[in-house]
This record gives C-alpha cells, structure tokens and sequence, in this order.
C-alpha cells in the first residue's frame, strides 16, 4: 500500500529534471531526450491517476502519448540528422544563424 | 510493506537514471541512463497494475525509440560536449530555479489531491480490457494516430535521404 | 503455497533453467560443428572423447586461458559492459518458457515454467527487442570501422526483423485469446480428424506465419543466410572484431541461446508445446511432455544448423529489401486473414 502522491512526486521529479535537461544540454540529441524524460513522467502520472481513479482510459491516453513520442523521435531525428549534415555541427549554440 | 520497498528501490532507480542523464557529457551515456530510466517505469507501471502498457514501454519505447537514438548518436559520432557561455548560465539559472518549480509542483500535487493508498496492482490492464476499450470507445484516435504514424515515416524518410541520391535519382 | 515456498521453488528452477540452458548452449556448438562437418564430408570434431563430445569443455577452457586483450582505443565501459547486455538478455527469456505440464511433488504442484505472467509473450518480444542494444554498443565501442559498420548493419537488421516476427505471432495470438505462453500451448490441446494433433500449424492455419516467423527469426539471431553483419569473408568479423577471449564467448553463448529461445517459442506457439503420447507410471507421465517439448526443440536447431551448411549469405541491401518489402505485407496478410476468420467463426 503505497500512497498515490509518491506516484506523482516521482513523476513530478522525471519532468523537473527532463527540463533542467532541456535548459542546460547544449547538444540537440541531449535535448531531444530531455524531451522524452519528460514525456515519460507525463505518462507515468497518467498511470497513477488511472489506478486511483479507476479509469482504464488513463491507461489507453498513455498509448496515444507513446505513439505520438515514437513518431516525434523519429522525425526529429530526421531533422536532426539534416541539421548535422549542413551545419557540421551538433551544438547548439553555434546554430544561430538563419543562412550560413 | 513489499509494494513500498519495491516502489522504493525502482523509483530511486528512475530518479539516478534521470539525474545521471543531466550530469553526463557524451550523449551515449545520457541515451543509456534514459533506457536505465525507461525499465524502471515499466516496472514502476507493473506496481500499479498496467502490464499491456509496461511491456508495451519496454518494446516500443525501450526496445525501439531509444536503439533509433543510440543509432543517430553512432551515425553522427556525437562527442563529448563542450561547456559555452550559455550553458554555464542555463546551469547557473536553471538548476535552483528548477527545484524551486518540482519542490512547487510537489508540494501542489500532495496538497491538492486525495492522496488515497493505492495497493499493488491497483488497476489491472489486462491486455483483452484495453484492446476492448482501444478498439471500441477509443477507435477514432487509434485511426488518427496511425495516420500520423505514416505521415510520420514519409517525413522521417524524405528528411534523412540524401540529397546527392535525390539527384541521381531524378537524371538516371 | 506460503511466499517462502515459492520463492525457494523459483530459485531452485531458476537455477536448473540456467545450468541446463547454458549446457544446451555448449552442445549446440558441438551439435553443430559434427552435423556441419558431416555435410561438408567430413568429421567434425572427434578426437576430444567419444564422438568430440568433451569439446565443447576444451573449447570453455581455451576461452578461460586465452589472452583478454581489451585495445586501447576502445570506449572502456561499454565495450566491458557490451557482452554482459548481449548475454543477460539472451538469457532472461528463459524465465517465462513452459517445458512440460504441472508436476506433483509431494503436497506442492509445480508448474515447469519459472513464472507464468499473463504477458508471457510481449515478454519475450521485449527482451528481443532489448538485445539489439548488446550488438549496436559492442560495434560502437569498439571504435574500429569494421566493428562499427557491423553493428550498424546488425542492429538494422535485427530491428527491420523485429516487425515481422512479432506480427507473424498475432494469429496465433487471435486464435488462443491469451499472451500466457501456457494458455496457448493448452488451445493445441487433443486431435481432429482422430489422429492429426490440433497444433496450430495444420489446425491453426498458420503454416504461413510458421515460415514468417523461421525466417523473421534466423535474421533476428544473425544465422546464415542472414549473418552478413558478422560474415569473415565481408566485414572482418562485424561487430566483434575487436572482443577476445571470454567476452567474444559471451556473444556466442548469447547467439546460440537466442537461437534456443526461437526454438523453443517455435515450438510452444506452433508445434503444440509439450503435447505428445504420455503413458506409464506417474513420473514418466510427468517428464514425458519435458522428452517432446527438447525433441521439438531439437528438430528446430537441426534445421537452423541444416540451413547454415546449405544457403549462401545475403547481400546487406537484398536482406533489407526481404525484410521490409517481402516479410512484412506477407506477415499482415496472415494477419488480416487469420482475423477474419476468427471473427466470422465467433
């Protein structure tokens, strides 16, 4: 019998440091899985609320959420791989100009 | 008692993960922890019950998103990163200002909510339950998001070829 | 039975199921070797006692004494940690694997299955999913092109393949109700016809999803005719150039108990498990399932060891275009047709 706030301390924990990883990462592929730590803290709320609700549908949405992160993955790592090969670079930081 | 010493062990598990993943410098490792952080959810999802979305973590997300990022930090032969100007004041600004927000976010979650115990396998997600419920009420987003699955691949497939083929491509 | 029962239980089959898995292991090297040898017209290895069967222990002791050379340009912790991932994962199947009925010993009744979850089979498919990081981190590491070329290529092929195995399992799934490995090897229970086993290949209808799966299967554990990412002859030897000694052991062992564990899940979901004449006193009822379910299995590592001394290789593109273009409509295919007629029989 575990309380349902330690659920979501822990989720709430997973998301804080997913964007501390988002704000302090300066390589892209860093970033972009800042962005999927968060989502799997978004997920795992979801679960606990399912359990304490009773509501299958928390568990149903965390499908949706994972499709949507898988398709997202591999988008952006399509993007990312185009950034590589025209810029030489995978900071950042030295992606700030709109025309090379 | 066992519910609560396993929920322990693997949420520490998940936050060492999720902790070791901002303190590493090479990408590969970071990708490593986050898989380190992904099996433990799934184990911390088994606690409460859902067995069809902790496999299903562990297949897709475990076993197929994160092998597609180890493969692009192979492909593109990420480095070690560099400490910038921004990045010493992102981590200057962002580290307390983030843990003044989760200690926010905690304290709003505990206070706001029930917070009811919840016994071990609270809600069981029996693979046959969730398809009925995927299948029957949940019919119009499956449909969308596979849709977007597709749309999807087409983008991840035109965005990655190369440029140099597209050409050949066309003359030959 | 009390919680300290069952986990002595589980241990004690824990224990057995890893000492009798790695023991396979070895004699499937020497298995092998003799049948491959023999078809090339010539003996295997005979010399190490009767019929070479000590060989496979000369060959652990070789591995024990060689040199353990770890090359200096090498990424330490995972090329370290590369083999252990390859060999744990292909170890862990073993734990949701039934090899025979309920057992009565004494006042406790023991299933022959270490845990019988309700999602035996994503469990399986989960932990495929996870050994492709043991190939893809052992290529990288290495910091050599071959190695990385080779692992490349192997942790591409394995995830295109991966689609097309766990699609061609979903008839079966249809056809039993349930993802409990126990559950579906009980819907291949009795005959038809008098005399011809209700297995899922002939009564199932899925004959097409049996070849899916072999050949989903034999690209899954790197077996000729898809072993382009660890040929000699192509890529120096792949991902594990750079591995000696006991760590290049560690990815054997780890493809030949993968190639166990598709034997065995073969058997379970299309050859009907266990099943199989039982007669006698109570302890041969009990182990003459067990005696079915190993001749299964080993039928399945003959035909795998028979197609390694028979095909050519692939070439790398060829082995795609099979697995996305040809593998994968067939596998939705059996399907849509299998769901079909599921529904329209219900």
């Amino acid at each position: 019998m575990v309380p349902i706030s330690y659920y979501l301390i822990l989720s709430g924990i997973l998301f804080a440091c997913g964007v501390t990883g988002f704000l302090i990462k300066r390589n892209i592929i860093s970033i972009f899985m800042s962005i999927e730590l968060m989502l799997n803290g978004v997920n795992l709320s979801f679960v606990a609320f399912a359990a304490q609700w009773h509501a299958l549908s928390g568990q149903i949405f965390v499908f949706f959420v994972m499709v949507v992160a898988a398709a997202e993955a591999a988008v952006g790592l399509a993007i990312i791989i185009s950034v590589y090969r025209t810029r030489e670079t995978l900071n950042v930081d030295q992606v700030d100009l709109l025309k090379l | 008692m066992v519910h609560l010493i396993l929920f322990l062990v693997f949420g520490a598990v998940c936050v060492a993960g999720a902790v070791n993943l901002l303190a590493q410098r090479h990408p590969i490792n970071s990708a490593l922890s986050l898989v380190v952080v992904m099996g433990s959810l799934a184990v911390e999802y088994l606690l409460l019950g859902a067995e069809f979305v902790a496999a299903v973590q562990v297949i897709v997300y475990a076993g197929a998103v994160m092998v597609l990022f180890v493969f692009v930090i192979m492909l593109l032969n990420a480095g070690v990163e560099e400490r910038t100007k921004g990045s010493r004041v992102a981590l200057l600004f962002g580290v307390p200002g983030m843990l003044i927000g989760s200690v926010l976010i905690g304290w709003v979650l505990i206070e706001r909510t029930g917070n009811p115990m919840v016994p071990a396998g609270a809600l069981p997600g029996a693979p046959k339950v969730i398809g009925w419920l995927l299948f029957h009420d949940f019919l119009l987003p499956f449909e969308v998001t596979s849709i977007l699955v597709l749309i999807a691949i087409m983008g991840a497939v035109v965005l990655a070829s190369h440029p140099d083929t597209e050409q050949k491509e066309k003359e030959g | 039975m009390s919680i300290g029962i069952f986990i002595i239980v589980s241990l004690i089959k824990t224990v057995l199921a890893l000492f009798v898995l790695l023991t396979a292991v070895a004699y499937t090297v020497w298995l092998e070797r003799k049948v491959v040898g023999h078809m090339q017209n010539r003996w295997g290895p005979t010399r190490v006692g009767p019929f070479g069967l000590l060989q496979p222990l000369a060959d652990g002791v070789k591995f024990l004494f060689k040199e353990d050379l770890t090359p200096p340009h090498v990424y330490k912790p995972l090329y370290i940690a590369a083999p252990m991932i390859a060999v744990a994962f292909a170890l862990t199947s073993i734990a949701v694997i039934p090899i025979g009925n309920w057992v009565t010993i004494g006042s406790l009744r023991i299933p022959l299955q270490i845990t019988d979850v309700n999602i035996g089979l994503l469990i399986i498919l989960g932990v495929t999913s996870l050994g492709v990081y043991g190939v893809a981190l052992a290529g990288w590491s290495s910091n050599s092109k071959y190695s990385l070329l080779g692992g490349l290529r192997a942790s591409a092929q394995m995830i295109s393949y991966e689609v097309s195995l766990g699609l061609s399992l979903v008839g079966v799934l249809m056809l039993a109700g349930s993802f409990s490995l126990r559950d579906i090897v009980d819907a291949q229970a009795g005959t038809f016809w008098g005399f011809i086993p209700r297995w899922n290949i002939f009564y199932g209808g899925q004959f097409f999803a049996f070849f899916i799966y072999l050949m989903a299967a034999y690209a899954e554990t790197n077996r000729i005719p898809f072993d382009l990412p660890e040929a000699e002859t192509e890529l120096v030897a792949g991902y594990h150039t750079e591995y000696s000694s006991m760590k290049f052991a560690m990815f054997f062992m780890a493809e030949y108990a993968n190639m166990i564990t598709v034997a065995a899940v073969a058997s379970l979901l299309f050859l009907g498990g266990w099943h199989g004449p039982v007669f006698g006193p109570p302890l041969i009822r009990a182990l003459l399932p067990v005696f079915w379910f190993v001749l299964r299995i080993f039928v399945f590592l003959f035909i795998y060891i028979w197609v390694r001394g028979t095909l050519p290789r692939f070439r790398y593109d060829q082995l795609m275009t099979f697995g996305w273009k040809f593998l994968l409509p067939l596998a939705i295919a059996n399907l849509v047709i299998t769901g079909l007629v599921v529904a329209i029989r219900s």
